[in-house]
């Protein structure tokens, strides 16, 4: 039994399995591919259109691997007032890390805020974010 | 041995608590890693027999420890942003180990569920009723007439569904609740549980918040024998704004597309996987254990007009003494933001205080005088939805501001209903354009959409975006050219 069908086969006794599944896939494989929204579909008895509809609804979840890091920079309005929009635009060129924008981590009085590998960092300053994103590369 | 306090909230380890709890183990001395008192500028903050040290930084710990730091602030629970607070959801916070059992029954943990296992259900509803609790998510609604019809609802199975997709900007009180004192929300869902007849309850938390989903797992498998045979599930959601509407929630538990159910039928009546449901905020679910503990009349006894008890209030933003600050309703925003909070972080006056999240409105310092109160704000076109208050200094533009609360609406619509996903869409346009060519007709044409908007959407994601829109444009209407920029 390959990776994917034995996830889907853990969680199956769940009530709703297939945000689980979705979010077990994904930390598995990096992404979910064509391959498994097929054997997830066919697990739960959906159609390949239903679990599709569902991956691409959530900002969450990729079709399409990318190794890259991933720093999440906060830039909701509690960010936006301790200025994270300039430190966005102070950020130097690169493409080793993938900048994700994210809508609140809940550290609205310390912002910017980011969060790498798991770690949320506050407070952020230009040097700061750079020296974060040279760090999760 | 010097024992020392540090918390470990994602906001304090953010701001580098590890590093200096690490710093403390490493110069000799015990640390215990306890919940935040809630005082954000103050992160990394050490309690060392009650006295505080802070903002540390690992290279402070030597003068600390010497005695000749200049970071200390004194008793701790005597600083005047806590002395002014009345804590009764956050009773706890800065006090406890977040997942120590131990620590949680001596600071009267447990006491609401003993008392309400000697209730009968109806009495239980009757007491919550009693308390004059509303839902804390932003509706509003008594939580005590919500249990009453799931419990009156008839169904096979009856759910609790615990709403912590907290993800309006300017908010972490739930985060703070799951991360500071998960045992209290455990004991929360599980009085919910008993007063609506439910076996099973739901906590779906945003992904974005890794440290309270951590936290909630550890806590419901420490309780899970104390409160058998009810079950607890904690679900993560997936990035979508939305899925903090609660029809939506549902949706993304039963696995489906977060989209917006119509209502009725109501969530009370059919909810997940189409059986009577309550769907409550984490502030409600934690309101609960004091309610029962301490009784109703204690809860009421504190508040403004209809809104009873206290709200965990979250100063954010631009902020100088950004935190948590649980009062009962009633203070000002003014006192808040200014008294309180000391005014902005930047040391430049106020321009702007978006209450309420995302879709809540921006007030002028004009508006200082309003009390936090649901009604007041109603009244003041605005709403007090999940207390956040955003503060913004004069560097900001409330012409962006209006345009990123429709391009938010843009990105998280889940596109269910024809207002909300083309009318944000077209409400980013017709800014873009009123800014580059302002007229008369254009502003009148946004005030239009946005009434369509209001009126027509499902949910409160396209019916509430009006509010930072219509805020901005009422009050800085030169910020969209519709009048000359005055220079002070």
């Amino acid at each position: 039994m390959d990776l994917v069908a034995a996830i889907v086969a853990a969680h199956a006794g769940r009530e709703g399995p297939l945000l689980p599944i979705l979010h077990d896939v994904q930390a598995a494989q990096g992404h979910v591919s064509e391959e498994a929204i097929r054997t997830i579909a066919h697990g739960l008895n959906l159609s390949r259109a239903e679990v599709h509809g569902v991956v691409s609804f959530y900002h969450d979840f990729r079709t399409q691997p990318d190794p890259r890091p991933v720093v999440k920079l906060c830039r909701a309005e509690a960010c936006q007032a301790r200025g994270v929009e300039a430190l966005v635009a102070a950020l130097p060129p690169q493409n080793q890390v993938r900048i994700e924008t994210v809508y609140c981590l809940g550290l609205c009085s310390a912002g910017p805020a980011a969060l790498a590998a798991g770690r949320p960092h506050a407070r952020l300053d230009a040097a700061k974010l750079a020296a974060l994103v040279e760090a999760a590369t | 041995m010097i024992t020392v306090r540090i918390s470990d909230d994602s906001l304090a380890i953010a701001c580098g608590a590890d590093e200096v709890a690490a710093a403390f183990e490493a110069a000799g001395c015990t640390v215990e890693r306890v919940s935040s008192w809630g005082m954000h500028w103050l992160e990394p903050l050490a309690d060392i027999a009650g006295q505080g040290f802070g903002p540390l930084a690992p290279e402070d710990v030597p003068a600390v420890l010497a005695g000749t730091s200049d970071k200390g602030i004194g008793c701790i629970e005597d600083h005047p942003f806590l002395a002014r607070q009345q804590r009764f959801t956050f009773a706890r916070a800065g006090k406890t180990r977040p997942l120590d059992m131990g620590d949680y029954i001596a600071a009267g943990g447990w006491a609401g569920l003993r008392a309400a296992e000697r209730l009968s259900p109806a009495e239980i509803i009757a007491r919550v009723t009693a308390s004059g609790l509303r839902g804390r998510g932003g509706a509003g609604f008594p939580t005590g007439i919500k249990w009453q019809t799931v419990a009156n609802a008839f169904g096979n199975r009856k759910y609790v569904v615990c709403n912590a997709d907290e993800g309006d900007s300017g908010t972490f009180a739930d985060r703070m609740v799951m991360e500071g004192d998960p045992f209290m929300l455990v004991e929360g869902l599980a009085i919910a549980g008993l007063a609506i007849g439910a076996q099973k309850a739901f906590v779906y938390i945003r992904s974005e918040y890794p440290h309270a989903i951590a936290k909630m797992h550890a806590a419901i498998a420490a309780s899970a024998d104390l409160v058998a045979p009810f079950e607890i599930e904690v679900r993560v959601g997936a990035g979508a704004y939305v899925c903090g509407e609660e029809t939506a929630l549902l949706n993304s538990i039963e696995g489906k597309r977060g989209e917006v159910r119509a209502k009725p039928p109501l969530p009370a009546i059919e909810g997940l996987f189409g059986q009577p449901t309550a769907v409550n905020n984490v502030l409600t679910l934690a309101a609960v254990p004091f309610i029962l503990a301490q009784g109703a009349e204690a809860y009421a006894a504190v508040g403004f007009g209809r809104s009873r008890g206290t709200m965990p209030i979250q100063l954010a933003g631009n902020v100088r003494h950004g935190g948590l600050f649980e009062a009962g309703f009633g203070l000002t925003l003014g006192e808040l933001v200014e008294a309180i909070g000391g005014g902005t972080a930047s040391g430049r006056p106020i321009r702007a205080v978006q209450v309420g999240g995302p879709l809540g409105a921006y007030h002028p310092p004009s508006d200082f005088h309003v009390p936090i109160d649901y009604e007041s704000f109603a009244a003041a076109d605005g709403l007090i939805g999940h207390a956040g208050l955003t503060v913004f200094d004069d560097s900001v533009d409330m012409g962006d501001m209006a345009r990123f609360a429709m391009a938010f609406c843009a990105a998280e619509s889940c596109g269910k209903c024809t207002p909300c996903r083309i009318g944000s869409t077209r409400g980013v346009e017709l800014i873009d354009r009123l800014r580059a060519a302002p007229t008369a007709g254009d502003a009148a044409l946004l005030e239009d959409l946005c009434e369509t908007m209001r009126f027509g959407s499902l949910c409160a994601l396209g019916g509430f975006t009006p509010y930072p829109v219509l805020s901005a444009l009422k009050h800085w209407p030169q910020h969209f050219g519709l009048i000359p920029e005055t220079t002070p």
